[in-house]
């Protein structure tokens, strides 16, 4: 039995192919599973990118750090594995030139070093900087700006180092691991590991810290990651990408939350077509059914034929549209290369197995359970034409499709929160849609009495098919407003970043102003014209209990609070949140707590250390004991490169201890004299050149507003086929019923602008809801999802009612205008209704 | 007289719930039909003939009473249980001629013979189309053929399986006198070559009159005519 239902369904399948009849259900699902791959692919060439780029800020993909030179078997198991490794050694020591010294931290590195990333070089101090992919020969060293200046001296100059003397051979600009934060105080000084044991500064209990770097290809180091972390010894800390730079993750993140959104919508878009167009194919094929029926098919074999049709269909198109998104993308990849600063590297094949899975879930979610009711359809229907297969379950009806794509969006977004919020949001809006239509529908019956001949017919027609009507707005309006919501969202990321990240953006940190000097050191740089943001007190501070309990006694789960909690902190009091900062529980402080012993942390160091508002914090600062409660905690964006705080108190309550200044600012490319020049004027004020990490932040947004803008084209695409399927699905009846209008003497005009009156009625509508639900989503989206800023726009009210009514009413015009051209006798003979 | 009976309705009756209550459509309906023997059922429009039509091939279910189709009693078989016996032993000629739209002539006819597994469905559907006058019409799509050639497709399709009993339902229903006429030719012709038995349902007395007997069907009950 199962082989000859394998073998009719695919005589038929082919016989149905010849006939033209399957032409729409493929495309649909190819430009869906096209359009999801499409997506597939450049998100997973642009993550790569990103994640490779980000890998730069550590210099390797992955790091063991430690106080002591870590075990050589690490390396050889690294190298066993096809990694490459390189060393770091870092130590503390007077740098002297003729008369001057200064303390530096040498930074001694391997040949391999950097893994990742390049070093950045030049023959001035704070020049323009020079890439080298690797570190200084033995016998040269690269010092830094700072240290330069501090020396007094140039490239060509020797400096002595323990027991060696070395020739300056570069200014050290940057080093891919420099990172953002303030670790280091001190000017570093980069050189050969093979020359350090010859300034003999490394001798037992010297105070050193040991770097042991991976890099190689993901899988591999996916695998190296477990077996160190389990092998490594106590104090030997592990550290990939995802703490080393809280700027750039915090960009990536936002990225890859709009992207995720995205495949998202591909998805749903992807869905809807395909329920459109299983629709239509029972619809179809309810006669021929009943028919193999009547001539001895059981409901089984007509079952398996159907299914074997669908499957083939399926695969047919999951074959096609991962081609298609594939040659899709890399054109717009070469299309748009303009807009990226560096090469994508190729994608890998797991989109391929997206586009398959979606394919199957979809079609297994949205086509069976029709298909299902399909094989239900009686035999009778052959002798009576109003018979059709009885009303399926509710679980069945809708059980599998609302499992598909539960399934799908969890597999997406992978986060609780957001799944919850999104897919409540989607149930909410399809309630209210099919809510909306039944009423619209209502309210159209009410109307026929008062409008023209057309119009009548129309919107008759509206109220006729209620059930379809309703479902027609449902499929357009959901459409329609993911495709707003889409556009919305978009705007206000890629607004939000080119805020964020404007020419000006502060490139330099100065730390360690002494408040004696602070005046002038502002006056300084007021007349070189810098631009400067705002100035922060800033003291030292060890955390040394929490809720009255020592902190040396407590455990952290969180490596983290491990962290936090061993460090001395840097800490501020501010008067007022940044606008870069949100408080995400408590309050922040008004006037009158000004002086009280309060305490604001942010919710990395919140989650660290477990804490909650109205815990109780002790810190020594500068030798006196405070306490102080929490009371609020802050969510940070990082990638807004203004000075910012883990811990911050209200004024009033620290003035009195001794601290020091810090502030920021934005000097033009060229000014490394100034800066020179400040080194000297200001000794004890430290400088920290932000232009490397800057320049690795943009290019990572420029990634993201590429994918953004790429993503863009494909859902629009979806978009398009999900209203042709929709508009194909009554193609059928329309036919039959134009030429009923015509051959009882309508005009074809006249049925024309009847068809365009329904379509235009029906775009009206789904795009007013559209519009009010995109309007809701982007709200929610900006503020729980993705964090920026929303703007409230008109404009998608406008683009949802007109766009909406254009967009049907022209492809329900398209879709029944070779309807209209065909004689009514023929429409007639050849499809009954 | 000791002639094979193939098909029997014992105490039929239909009843379908509407908003005033049950109706009956089939009403106490009771008769035998001989092997190779042709039956017309006639009656006004709404007088049920449909009905019992589907009742007789087992396409419904009665409310009480019982079909023997081939021997067979359709009220002790399930609905796959039937279409088997349909497969084997049934034929169908409608007013709308029931064509799938996808499939052309020479593959329409093939289809009965493809449900039952047969191999050499295409010879002996080819043969089927020669002897109902459009050999050279096998590759044409419905939409391309007229009424008349469509039921023509249609009734070649029916006789393919060679089955023991045909049912038609105004298979000249939706034709002109003329091609009407040449169609019903065309049943009673094969029907007589091929010894099925025909029952035949319509409102055309003329046609009615070309059976061997005629029942008239009136508000559910059958009486001979």
């Amino acid at each position: 039995m199962l082989q000859r239902a394998l073998q009719l369904g695919l005589r038929m399948l082919g016989r149905e192919w010849r006939s033209g009849e399957l032409g729409v259900l493929l495309l649909a699902l190819t430009v869906a599973v096209g359009a999801l791959t499409g997506v597939g692919f450049l998100v997973n060439r642009i993550s790569q990118s990103v994640a490779l780029q980000a890998n730069e800020v550590l210099a390797a993909d992955l790091r063991l750090e430690a106080s002591s030179a870590p075990d050589e078997r690490y390396a050889r198991e690294a190298e066993r594995r096809s990694l490459r490794t390189a060393r770091t050694t870092s130590v503390l020591s007077v740098v002297f030139s003729g008369d001057q010294n200064q303390l530096a931290n040498l930074r001694a590195v391997s040949d391999a070093y950097p893994l990742r990333g390049s070093i950045g070089v030049s023959s001035t101090v704070f020049g323009t900087a020079q890439l080298r992919a690797t570190g200084p020969k033995p016998g040269e060293v690269w010092p830094d700006s700072k240290l330069l200046a501090a020396l007094g001296i140039k490239v060509g100059d020797m400096v002595s180092v323990g027991a060696r003397s070395f020739r300056v051979s570069q200014v050290l600009i940057s080093r891919p691991d420099q990172g953002g934060g303030f670790g280091e105080l001190a000017p570093s000084l980069l050189m050969n590991l093979a020359d350090l044991p010859s300034t003999q500064l490394l001798q037992p209990g010297s105070r050193a810290s040991h770097a042991l770097l991976f890099a190689g290809e993901r899988e591999a180091i996916a695998e190296f990651k477990p077996w160190l972390d389990r092998e490594r010894e106590r104090g030997e800390r592990l550290r990939d990408v995802r703490e080393a730079s809280p700027q750039i993750q915090s960009a990536i993140d936002r990225a890859g939350r709009f992207l995720s959104l995205a495949s998202l919508v591909a998805v749903l878009l992807c869905a809807i077509a395909v329920a459109m167009s299983a629709r239509r194919y029972v619809k179809r094929h309810l006669d021929s059914v009943a028919l193999l029926k009547t001539l001895g098919a059981s409901s089984n074999f007509t079952l398996t034929v159907s299914l074997v049709q669908l499957l083939l269909i399926a695969l047919a198109a999951a074959l096609l549209g991962s081609a298609f998104g594939y040659l899709v993308q890399t054109w717009l990849v070469q299309a748009l290369q303009g807009l990226l600063r560096a090469d994508l590297p190729p994608p890998d094949l797991v989109p391929l197995a997206l586009g398959f899975l979606t394919a199957v879930s979809l079609l297994a979610g949205f086509a069976l359970p029709p298909l299902l009711q399909l094989s239900r359809v009686p035999a009778i229907r052959v002798l009576r034409r109003d018979m059709g297969p009885p009303p399926p379950a509710v679980w069945l009806a809708f059980g599998p499709a609302v499992a598909a794509v539960t399934f799908l969006v969890y597999w997406v977004v992978r986060d609780w929160t957001f799944f919850l919020i999104f897919v409540a949001g989607l149930s909410l809006f399809i309630v209210v849609l099919a809510g909306a239509g039944a009423l619209l529908v209502k309210f159209a019956a009410a109307l026929r009495g008062t409008v023209g001949v057309s119009w009548r017919y129309g919107v008759a027609n509206l109220s006729r098919r209620r059930a379809e009507s309703i479902v027609q707005i449902v499929a357009f309006g959901l459409g329609i407003m993911i495709l707003l919501l889409l556009a919305v969202v978009r705007n206000d990321l890629l607004t939000d970043w080119r805020k964020s990240l404007p020419a000006d953006l502060p490139n330099f940190f100065f730390i360690n102003i002494p408040p004696d000097q602070r005046e002038q050191f502002f006056d300084y740089l007021d007349t070189e014209g810098a631009k400067t943001a705002r100035a922060l007190p800033m003291i030292r501070a060890r955390l040394t209990a929490l809720n009255g309990q020592p902190i040396e006694t407590m455990e952290f789960v969180d490596p983290r609070g491990e962290g936090y909690s061993r460090r001395d902190q840097n800490i501020t009091w501010q008067a007022e949140l940044g606008d870069d900062n949100r408080i995400v529980a408590g309050r922040w402080w008004s006037e009158a707590d000004h002086g009280k012993p309060l305490v604001s942390i942010s919710d990395e160091y919140q989650q660290g250390l477990g804490l909650k508002i109205g815990d109780r914090m002790t810190f020594d600062v500068a030798g006196e004991t405070i306490e102080a409660e929490v009371s609020s905690v802050r969510q940070i964006k990082w990638d807004s490169f203004q000075p910012n705080f883990f811990v911050v108190f209200p004024p009033d309550l620290l003035d009195d201890l001794a601290g020091t200044w810090m502030t920021s600012a934005y000097f033009k490319p060229g000014d490394g004299g100034v800066i020179a020049e400040l080194v000297r004027r200001f000794p004890s004020v430290s400088v920290f050149d932000l232009d490397d990490l800057l320049t690795q932040v943009r290019s990572v947004i420029d990634k993201a507003v590429f994918a953004v803008q790429s993503v863009f084209v494909f859902t629009l695409f979806a978009g398009l086929t999900v209203l042709l399927a929709a508009v194909q699905a009554t193609r059928d009846e329309r036919r039959y019923e134009s030429a009923m209008l015509r051959t009882l003497g309508a005009s074809r005009a006249t049925v024309t602008r009847g068809i365009l009156a329904e379509f235009t009625a029906l775009g009206l509508l789904s795009g007013l809801l559209a519009a009010t639900g995109a309007s809701i989503a982007g709200y929610v989206l900006a503020h729980q999802v993705l964090q920026v800023p929303y703007a409230f726009d008109l404009a998608i009210w406008v683009v949802g009612l007109l766009g909406g009514a254009t967009l049907v009413a022209v492809s329900g015009w398209l879709a029944t205008r070779s309807v209209l051209r065909q004689p009514p006798a023929s429409s007639l003979r050849g499809a009954a209704p | 007289m000791t002639k094979d009976i193939v098909l029997e309705a014992r105490k039929l009756v239909k009843q379908v719930s509407s908003p005033e209550g049950p109706l009956t459509i089939v009403d106490d309906v009771d008769f035998q039909v001989t092997a190779g023997e042709s039956v017309a059922i006639v009656g006004a429009s709404g007088a049920g003939k449909s009905t019992l039509l589907a009742l007789l091939a087992g396409l419904d279910t009665p409310t009480r009473g019982s079909v023997l189709l081939a021997g067979e009693d359709l009220t002790h078989l399930d609905e796959d249980g039937r279409a088997r016996l349909r497969a084997a032993r049934v034929g169908f000629v409608f007013q709308s001629f029931h064509l799938v739209p996808a499939l052309t002539a020479l593959e329409n006819v093939m289809l009965p013979l493809e449900l039952a597994g047969r191999s050499d469905a295409r010879p002996v559907a080819l043969a089927a189309l020669e002897r109902v006058g459009l050999k050279g019409r096998t590759g044409h799509y419905p939409r391309q053929l007229s009424g008349g050639e469509q039921q023509r497709v249609a009734i070649a399709r029916a006789f393919v399986t060679e089955p023991a009993v045909l049912f038609a339902d105004e298979p000249t229903g939706n034709l002109d006198t003329v091609t009407g006429a040449r169609i019903a030719d065309l049943l009673f012709d094969l029907n007589a070559r091929s010894h099925t038995t025909l029952v035949l349902v319509t409102h055309d007395r003329t046609l009615a009159a070309r059976c061997a007997r005629m029942w008239v069907m009136e508000a559910g009950r059958v009486v001979p005519g």
